[in-house]
């Protein structure tokens, strides 16, 4: 490719003004790796706890010691009833009259109310409950289940969405401040050229980028890759265009970097809350569903789970590609008409 | 080839832009010759660069025609573009780039012209060829804008206050450099409000207020025009009586008499008569001279005596 053809020499300006950005470098690279390694090491999965209760007489709390989950200490009951308030224990068990057994616990605690199953279970099957149904138990802990899996495509989503609507919105603002766009229209550059140096330079980029996030999340997490990757890049490509494409149409007109800044994050904080980086979008009332579903953040995080955790074909993510062509489309084509050269 | 066969390297005619309700270009005729610098003088506010920014394209103009190396922006905006050189007022070029990396750029856009190396060594930035633009000083930023205007080989350039805001060395630097130009036989449409720079740069000159054009000629015929060849100024010392002005007024090549904080400032037209005769003139009455100065009438002198006020009043 001739090296002094426009569109090479516009893609080479904003390829060397984004590694002559330290700040920016950090933003894009350095970042998302801090995030996903601190929220991973937060939410590793640890071998099933082990939850402290307390029985006040000796008769019970021989057959309650009987269950491995349980670490059951024998006090009287004054000092019992003062280890429950103040949570050094998560269940107190007592006689009750006529043989029954009392369980005192707070219900809205989720450790209380699984000591209070497991203490149950063990001191009726002491009594000589038999179970009616035979059942055995499958430990799921193998990579693509955790909460690491889910994190690592929700962070490359919001990642490519940040770098490409900063990348482009700061630019072109701080460009038409300074009147180089002006300066450049002077020229006999072509238009579409400059616009298009923007996308070009951005795709390439995002090899870099998807590969440090998807690269680290494989080697320190074992995050899996199970749909194939011609399919992942295609997705990574689209979602980096569709999001270009919107930082075009958000920088449109804006003078400044001011006006720029707060635009942008009005245009990112619905999807940063609604399209499930850190949790499911499921969780929002279905009312909301519809709308959070067309965000083309949500389409871009679901897509990506899908196709790595589920192994996804590009064909049974044809809703979400859609949504994101339609964003694509719709902004690239308002942002050419609205697009402010000076 | 007769001379009013030649064509002119733009033509101006019928002008008017307004925004909102100020008229900032007023019905302007203007015609740059082939070959000639020409200067659009005047304070800021004057229309100048909305005149300058029409003529290159990139502003609309309400009504009126422009015509720049006999094409015109609606036909034949993609051809013109080649042949133009353009320097805007206020550009701040990419800091982050090197001098030769900006040069390379815009060379691209063009189909011919120097390659940017040249360009560089044109306007003697060899030394910072491969420094950030961020770390230019104010005049080699201005070199390199010229630079950036340059390096299409333009056919006609356009500098819209190349000097403003520059040191006098950067801006004898950059004089050197556009004479240069000069001299290649390239149209050269120049703004400033810098007399100086008009005079020494410019082969004729149109004096803008007010989106108009109120005085047009070289820079002499325009000194000329308003008769205030030379300034002659003196002050007295201490004297018995006082000065007879109206003996001063009457000395011959002298057209008017005025005195200005002690000082006494006379227009003279012939000064190889008048001072021989202002001296005889004050030792007939006795006044001894503490101090004597004359100087040339300057672009200045033509604009306060056309409207009353001085190109820098904002």
């Amino acid at each position: 490719m001739n090296k002094n053809h426009p569109l090479v020499q516009l893609t080479l300006v904003r390829f060397r003004e984004f590694i002559r950005e330290p700040e920016a470098l950090f933003w894009v690279f350095v970042f998302p790796i801090l995030l996903a390694a601190g929220l991973g090491i937060a939410f590793r999965n640890r071998p099933a706890e082990v939850l402290q209760i307390t029985a006040v007489t000796p008769e019970l709390a021989a057959p309650l010691r009987t269950e491995k989950l349980l670490d059951v200490r024998q006090l009287p009951l004054p000092a019992a009833e003062a280890a429950l308030r103040n949570g050094k224990v998560a269940l107190l068990v007592e006689p009750g009259a006529d043989g029954a057994v009392v369980y005192r616990f707070d219900d809205t605690n989720p450790e209380g109310r699984t000591a209070h199953m497991l203490a149950d279970r063990a001191l009726q099957r002491a009594a000589g409950r038999v179970d009616p149904l035979a059942s055995t138990e499958r430990l799921m802990r193998e990579p693509g289940s955790r909460y690491i899996d889910f994190l690592i495509p929700g962070l490359l989503g919001m990642n490519m969405m940040g770098s490409a609507m900063w990348g482009i919105g700061f630019t072109i603002v701080d460009a038409r401040r300074k009147k180089l766009i002006k300066r450049m229209v002077a020229t006999p550059m072509p238009r579409n050229y400059y616009l298009l140096s923007f996308l070009l330079s951005r795709l390439l980029l995002l090899v870099v980028e998807v590969g440090v996030v998807l690269g680290f999340g494989a080697l320190v997490f074992q995050v899996p890759v199970h749909g194939s990757l011609a399919s992942l890049a295609l997705l990574c490509a689209l979602s980096s265009l569709c999001f270009c494409a919107l930082g075009l149409l958000t920088a449109s007109r804006v003078q400044t970097i001011e006006a720029a800044s707060g635009l942008m994050n009005a245009v990112m904080l619905p999807m940063w809350i609604c399209s499930g980086v850190f949790f499911s979008a499921q969780r929002f009332p279905s009312a909301m569903q519809p709308v959070i579903k067309a965000l083309p953040l949500t389409a871009v995080i679901d897509a990506l789970r899908a196709s790595m955790l589920q192994g996804a074909s590009l064909a049974e993510l044809t809703p979400q590609v859609a949504i994101l062509c339609a964003w694509l489309v719709i902004s690239f084509g308002l942002a050419l008409k609205l697009f402010r050269w000076r | 080839m007769p001379e009013t066969a030649t064509k002119a390297a733009l033509r101006v005619h019928h002008l008017r832009k307004t925004y909102k309700d100020v008229v900032a270009v007023d019905d302007l005729e203007l015609e740059v010759r082939p070959a000639e610098c020409f200067g659009l003088l005047g304070p800021n506010g004057a229309g100048k660069t909305t005149t300058v920014e029409i003529c290159e394209g990139l502003t609309t103009p309400d009504s009126g025609e422009v015509e720049v190396l006999g094409l015109t922006w609606q036909r034949d905006a993609a051809a013109l573009r080649q042949r133009l050189g353009i320097q805007l007022q206020e550009t701040q070029l990419s800091e982050k780039l090197t001098v030769l990396e900006t040069l390379q750029l815009f060379r691209s856009f063009f189909r011919q012209g120097a390659d940017a190396a040249e360009a560089v060594s044109l306007v003697q930035l060899e030394e910072k060829a491969g420094a950030r633009v961020g770390s230019l000083s104010g005049g080699q930023k201005q070199r390199l804008a010229l630079a950036c205007a340059l390096v299409g080989n333009p056919d006609f350039l356009f500098l819209d206050e190349p000097t403003t805001g520059l040191d006098p060395q950067a801006r004898r630097q950059l004089w050197e450099l556009i004479e240069r130009f000069k001299l290649s036989g390239r149209t050269i449409l120049l703004t400033t409000h810098y007399m100086d720079e008009a005079e020494r740069l410019c082969d004729r000159v149109a004096i803008m207020d007010h989106g108009k054009v109120i005085a047009l000629g070289t820079p002499r015929e325009l000194i000329a025009s308003v008769c205030t060849e030379h300034l002659l100024e003196f002050s007295a010392g201490t004297h018995p009586q006082p000065l007879d002005l109206a003996a001063l007024a009457a000395l011959e090549g002298v057209r008017d008499v005025r005195t200005e904080n002690g000082s006494v400032r006379m227009q003279v037209t012939e000064l190889h008569r008048a001072v021989p005769a202002l001296l005889e003139e004050l030792g007939r009455q006795h006044v001894p001279l503490t101090e004597l100065r004359t100087h040339s009438a300057t672009l200045e002198d033509v604009f306060v005596t056309l409207t009353g006020r001085h190109l820098r009043d904002e």
